[in-house]
């Protein structure tokens, strides 16, 4: 078993964000881990502006905003980078057992901030009935097969949900020459920004339907088409309003939720040193206010230890 | 060419005399084919399969709820019946032999009222006569204690202890890579388009080509019917009843601890709360009859008939524990197995319509299609080297940390996670293939991984590059679950 001051699982934004504000806050002895193969999080497969306004006051991409703290953190040697680490245990012991190619390590930490992120909700989570093919996909998966992959998923999408990644989608696909069929919401008004709106689905003129929702997937071996009903106030579909809509790709984009399986090993017990932060605390709309809250959270991390 | 030269030819292309005459083919790859090719694979036969999806258990048996049943459910005097007891016993020991995880769970048929509890009495009877072991009614203080999450309105139930749970698919595929070491031929996208017997020698004509047997077995599930029309016997219909299950997270493990089943109705044992090989429990299945024998399709009807019947099991379930679901369809051909020589056609050999309980039943089926080869003829000689055992396949979801850290000491790839929510590393991915997998799927059905939470959002790319790697070919080439279901639909602009 290892020993270090402070351990942060993730290396996205609000992991780094948290470590580089624990050492300017006077910790010495930090440990990063991140289960990817490089540091940056989702921020790498974000290749659209936007980020930065708040914090740098400039408009980046989201590797531009990444490499700004992978930098800084090349430059803290008190922080260790550790790549392709997975976390597969945390006790309220705060110890953690991460594997990696070629090790399985246990540590223990004084203080621990997780800042695990979040993942997208399913297909299953919204309970879209009908067939199982290929061509079904988060917008995320989505997201990371275009950008950095270079694969293109499909050639005819329905969106379904108007998070701001499945906004942020339809104008990607458009721009790679898909046609976009459609983006579907449940609710009454679009759940993602209003920039992403005007910009994602008007200026494309994309047919953007408002109190809709999916009734059922067909398709054997790949999407065939998808059926949409229009919804009442209590979100059932109205007899009579169905139609249907021939695409091969759909794209889920219903929300995040924030990915707490390793918190959830302490089953909810208060463990004094171990912090969370970004957006698996809660979902933010903006990686600025993140970056914003992470520092906080390294602050408080190091004060944490300070008073040991 | 010589006029002579042309007749030979002639001869040649009508029936190819370089093909292999097989003893024994078997059409289809699911539980029910791989179980008869591997039992037969122990004596000196020249065996094949015939598969026409891309890998071994694509059809029925990979929407198996996995239960290996006591034979609690069955009339005393079905086939069925007698099969299950036998196969309980039977796959116990295959499992051991081809290192596949089962798991004595147990079973509870649950009475919620004094008219349900005065039943079971009667189930009870019917199985001490088919020969199930161990069986004993049990009342509300001891459910309280051993099933502590059971609804209090629950007031007896019937203890099976022999119940089990086994991975169907992972069983499959031991199966047939248990098979394939002994010889026997598995031929995948490989799909009978017509039989033809025109002396004592069957003519298989398959959009791979033709295949020719002594000895022709159909086991093609929801497609026996057609099948043994092409054969020449026309006297029953599969009739697809869907299932509807689903899953739920992992973190539910301890929901039960045993499998939950209402009494039984006239056409399903009803909608169950299990325990699945992988940890994650699942609820279901609905039992609905469809004419459409690839209607795989989940209804929200389903969904809400399902989730009210379990939460009348345990009530602590709710929508949010849900993390998949699919729907299977159970190939039905009357009440009971049709397992028969038809005299009709001499070798052909029609196993069908094995629904519930046909997992269980597969290794007891096996025997006795080995009986009827007897019986027909077929010479039975022991090879002098039969491989009965597999090495079993590494799930670290299933193993202990120091024997995980052993692993990576061992291959560093262990510890080279790929799939978050179930924690499958990369060798394991690796391994997959080359025991066979050769698309998304199979990788799936095989390790887990794309099979949590996250369906597969963060690691479908990593995975399909690992198969395109081991596989020597083009992302694009990339299939869900073989031609046509091509995971992207090409590469970007730039």
């Amino acid at each position: 078993m290892i020993k270090r001051d402070l351990v942060i699982v993730g290396g996205g934004p609000a992991g780094m964000a948290a470590a580089i504000s624990a050492h300017e806050n006077g910790s010495k002895d930090i440990l990063l881990l991140e289960r990817d193969q490089y540091l940056g999080g989702i921020l790498n497969q974000c290749i659209h502006t936007g980020f930065g306004l708040e914090y740098f006051k400039e408009v980046l991409t989201g590797p531009e905003y990444a490499s700004r703290f992978i930098e800084k953190i090349k430059d803290i040697p008190n922080i260790e980078v550790s790549l392709k680490s997975f976390v597969v245990k945390l006790t309220t012991g705060k110890e953690l057992t991460f594997l990696k190619p070629g090790c399985l390590t246990q540590v223990r930490a004084k203080a621990i901030i997780m800042a695990t992120g979040c993942r997208e909700k399913t297909r299953e989570m919204v309970h879209i009935a009908g067939f199982r093919p290929a061509g079904i996909f988060s917008a995320g998966l989505a997201q990371k097969l275009i950008n950095i992959e270079g694969l293109l998923p499909g050639k005819e999408v329905v969106i379904v949900g108007s998070g701001d990644i499945g906004l942020i989608m339809a104008r990607r696909f458009r721009l790679e020459g898909a046609s976009v069929k459609a983006v579907i919401e449940i609710k009454k008004t679009s759940r993602g920004l209003i920039r992403n709106v005007a910009q994602c689905i008007e200026d494309f003129d994309i047919p953007f339907y408002l109190s809709h929702k999916i009734t059922k997937i067909y398709g054997k071996d790949r999407v065939e088409k998808v059926s949409v009903s229009r919804v009442d106030d209590a979100f059932n579909a109205i007899l009579g309003s169905e139609f249907d809509i021939a695409c091969d790709t759909v794209l889920i984009s219903v929300g995040l939720i924030p990915e707490n399986e390793l918190l959830e090993m302490t089953r909810g017990a208060s463990v004094p040193g171990l912090f969370v932060c970004g957006n698996s605390l809660k979902v933010y709309d903006v990686v600025d206010s993140v970056t914003k809250d992470s520092i906080e959270a390294g602050r408080v991390a190091a004060e944490y230890l300070k008073g040991l | 060419m010589s006029t002579f030269a042309k007749k030979l030819l002639i001869v040649c292309l009508d029936r190819d005399l370089t093909l292999p005459i097989y003893d024994v083919i078997i059409i289809g790859g699911g539980i029910v084919g791989t179980s008869i090719a591997r039992e037969l694979s122990r004596y000196k036969l020249n065996i094949a399969i015939l598969e026409k999806e891309a890998e071994p258990a694509f059809g029925v048996s990979k929407s198996n709820s996995g239960i290996i049943h006591p034979g609690t459910q069955n009339p005393p005097s079905s086939l069925k019946g007698r099969l299950c007891v036998q196969g309980n016993i039977l796959t116990r020991k295959i499992a051991r032999e081809l290192g596949v995880d089962l798991q004595e769970t147990g079973e509870l048929i649950v009475a919620f009222s004094e008219e349900e509890a005065g039943r079971l009495e009667a189930i009870k009877k019917n199985a001490v006569l088919l020969g199930v072991p161990g069986l004993k009614i049990v009342g509300r203080s001891w459910l309280k204690v051993n099933e502590p999450n059971l609804s209090p309105e629950a007031i007896a139930a019937l203890y099976a202890p022999t119940a089990g749970i086994i991975s169907p698919y992972r069983m499959v595929y031991a199966l047939s890579e248990n098979a394939a070491k002994n010889d026997v031929g598995i031929y995948t996208l490989t799909e009978v388009k017509q039989i033809q017997r025109p002396k004592a020698i069957f003519e298989v004509v398959t959009t791979k080509g033709m295949f020719q047997t002594k000895y022709l077995i159909n086991a093609a599930g929801l497609f026996a019917d057609r099948i043994s029309q092409m054969a020449g016997i026309d006297d029953f219909k599969i009739m697809p009843r869907k299932g509807e299950e689903f899953l739920l997270d992992k973190k539910r493990e301890h929901l039960s601890n045993h499998l939950l089943f209402p009494l039984p109705s006239a056409t399903s044992k009803g909608i169950l709360v299990i325990k699945t090989a992988d940890g994650n429990p699942m609820i279901g299945p609905t039992a609905e009859d469809t004419d459409d024998n690839e209607d795989t399709a989940t209804s929200d009807e389903g969904f809400k008939k399902v989730l009210l019947a379990a939460r009348r099991m345990i009530p602590s379930i709710s929508e949010a524990d849900i993390i998949a679901y699919f729907a299977g369809l159970r190939p039905v051909a009357g009440d009971d197995f049709i397992i028969r020589h038809e005299d009709k056609v001499p070798g052909f050999i029609n196993v069908a319509g094995i629904q519930s309980p046909g997992l269980t039943a597969a290794p007891a089926i096996a025997l006795m299609v080995a009986g009827i080869l007897k019986e027909q003829g077929l010479a039975f000689k022991k090879k002098l080297l039969f491989h009965g055992r597999r090495q079993k396949s590494v799930h670290l979801f299933a193993l202990t940390f120091s024997k995980t850290s052993k692993l990576i000491k061992k291959d560093a790839s262990y510890g080279d996670i790929v799939c978050r929510c179930e924690m499958v590393s990369a060798k394991e991915v690796k391994d997959a293939i080359r025991r066979g997998a050769s698309t998304m799927d199979g990788i799936k059905f095989r390790t887990r991984a794309q099979a949590g939470r996250c369906h597969g959002s963060f690691c479908t790319t990593r995975i399909m590059k690992i198969l395109a790697e081991e596989k020597n070919k083009a992302l694009t080439a990339v299939t869900k679950k073989g031609s046509g279901s091509e995971i992207v639909k090409g590469e970007t602009r730039s």
